[in-house]
């Protein structure tokens, strides 16, 4: 194993982000205490509460989620893709460091860079609504596997665009409606019965549904299927990318 | 000659357009020498650098390097090897003393201040070292290049076209850092299409063309071919043949008898010119003008080439 490699990647994109402070921290922070200005305070207090939770306490997994999911697929995509677009991608290539290595490297700081700001979103959940963990143990394990899954995901994508136009394909069209349409800011309880069936194929139903039961043990499904679905979906990340490692898809020719 | 520390056997290349870039290609890189590649763009060059260094991966037949394969145990041949690339691809965001340092971690190599900074004060980049590299011109980008292929330690180091688009003085300075390495030990493997730089700093000089390797010589043996000069005169009356006092000298002629042309060793430090053109106005011959041609590399060069064409 090449540790050296391994961390020198992981630190270089780190390091990235502490380039990119505003961009990378500030700017998700921001837009999610607006959420919770605009839906927890303001619209909030005039919703009832769901299952007994807070309406601005309710939306909190989802919010984290939200920017969880965002945050990991563009830093995931954009760490690999950006050596590919400005050619410094030989060097991956011309190193002694294997794809596994280039892979833990790129999505060990992707997932990072999402939990870290996961984290911050949570810290700052407390100052406007009430927040509790029920079960820290689940609530951490569907935190990181979310934060590696969707990483790999960006990693994917990274690997898969040919241009900018490509790489903001899936984040910017896929995961917005998914992410809202997935019960982040309500129970698909209330909705009609046909949305109802409809929502359970959303993957990311499954995924705030799963951790907010976590926080507060409501659930539109069943947790455990929650955390069975998102081990599968990462299972089949990984035959994809190694899939594209094999045959050396659009990294090697 | 020394042990190879690069063996190309059989080599070949395909790629997925059904372009053949490499048809079986073998070649031995001794340890500690220079040698230059030379060929036209499209002749191959660079597939060949890049499945060495592991950037493409070959269709047929296998690469050694430092006696391992480069495809099964890339991780002792890589860490063998510098590259630097053509094109001048750079992290624009990034300073000169991050990017080097970074490719001194891929290669597995623990953080070494000291040398990095040595590797910098040689390529005369030591006052930019924080600099991004976007603010640095083309010539500082590709020193650049070199210091990330050097931050390892390297024992073979491959320069893809190193003076494309350089000026003069960092061409010198580039040399100078060519020479120091090879005095080092360091085996050193270029790509070019300046004739001369092959000339000047190969110790030999390899042809490529349409995927194959046409020719690979000691620079020595090359300019010996070089060495052959042509005295041609431009007689003022055209010969029928040439007389018998001048048949020791191997002379031909050429354009219907009207210039009379001589072939000697330039290399060769005895006067020959001196006691020929006596001997010719010994004999009565006159000429007009005279000239001299020199077999350049370039001749044979194109003449290799023209000879697939």
């Amino acid at each position: 194993m090449n540790w050296q490699a391994m961390k020198s990647i992981y630190l270089f994109e780190m390091a990235r982000t502490r380039r990119t402070l505003l961009q990378s921290i500030v700017s998700p922070v921001l837009s999610t205490s607006l959420y919770f200005i605009v839906f927890g305070s303001a619209i909030g207090s005039r919703i009832q509460n769901i299952e007994g939770v807070s309406y601005g306490s309710f939306i909190t997994p989802g919010l984290i989620m939200l920017s969880l999911l965002t945050l990991c697929i563009s830093n995931g995509s954009f760490g690999i893709y950006f050596p590919k677009f400005t050619g410094t991608i030989y060097e991956l290539l011309s190193s002694p460091v294997s794809m596994p290595e280039i892979l833990v490297g790129y999505v060990g700081a992707a997932a990072s860079k999402g939990l870290i700001v996961g984290a911050i979103i949570l810290g700052t959940a407390y100052f406007f609504v009430d927040v509790t963990i029920q079960h820290p143990l689940l609530m951490i394990t569907f935190f990181v596997l979310t934060a590696i899954t969707f990483s790999l995901l960006g990693f994917i994508i990274g690997i898969w665009a040919t241009n900018f136009e490509q790489l903001s394909l899936i984040p910017s069209l896929v995961i917005p409606p998914l992410t809202f349409l997935g019960g982040c800011f309500y129970s698909i309880n209330m909705l009609p019965p046909l949305w109802q069936t409809v929502s359970h194929f959303n993957p990311v139903l499954y995924l705030v549904s799963g951790f907010r039961w976590s926080f507060y043990g409501i659930s539109d499904v069943n947790p455990w299927i929650s955390l069975a679905i998102i081990i599968a979906f990462l299972g089949v990340c990984l035959v994809l990318v190694s899939w594209m490692f094999r045959t050396g898809y659009r990294l090697k020719s | 000659m020394p042990k190879s520390i690069i063996s190309v056997e059989r080599l070949t290349k395909t790629y997925a357009n059904g372009f053949e870039a490499l048809k079986g290609v073998d070649l031995e890189i001794a340890e500690g020498e220079i040698l230059a590649l030379l060929g036209p763009n499209g002749a191959g060059k660079t597939t060949l650098i890049s499945i060495i260094c592991g950037i493409v991966t070959p269709s047929g037949g296998r690469v050694l390097a430092g006696g391992h394969d480069v495809v099964r145990d890339f991780r002792e041949t890589r860490a063998l090897i510098g590259l630097v690339p053509q094109e001048l691809t750079t992290d624009q965001f990034e300073t000169v003393w991050n990017t080097v340092s970074f490719s001194r971690g891929l290669h597995g190599k623990k953080p070494n201040p000291a040398y990095i900074e040595q590797v910098l004060r040689d390529l005369s980049l030591w006052d930019k070292k924080d600099f991004m590299l976007r603010q640095l011109s083309g010539g500082m980008k590709r020193r650049v290049l070199i210091a990330k292929a050097l931050s390892h330690e390297p024992r073979v180091l491959f320069l893809d076209e190193p003076t494309a688009g350089v000026d003069v003085n960092l061409r010198k300075d580039m040399w100078q850092v060519v020479g120091r390495l090879r005095e080092s030990g360091v085996t050193i493997i270029l790509t070019t299409h300046y004739i001369e730089e092959a000339e000047e700093i190969a110790d030999r000089v390899g042809v490529i063309d349409g995927g194959r390797l046409l020719l690979v010589e000691d620079k020595v043996t090359l300019m010996k071919k070089l060495g052959a000069k042509q005295l041609i005169l431009e007689l003022s009356e055209p010969l029928g043949a040439i007389p018998e006092a001048l048949s020791g000298y191997g002379l031909r002629l050429e354009n219907e008898g009207q210039a009379l042309v001589y072939d000697y060793d330039g290399h060769d430090q005895t006067d020959r010119i001196g006691p020929f053109l006596q001997a010719l106005s010994a004999a009565g011959i006159s000429f007009k003008d005279l000239s001299t041609r020199q077999n350049s590399l370039e001749d044979i060069f194109v003449s290799l080439i023209g000879e697939r064409a």
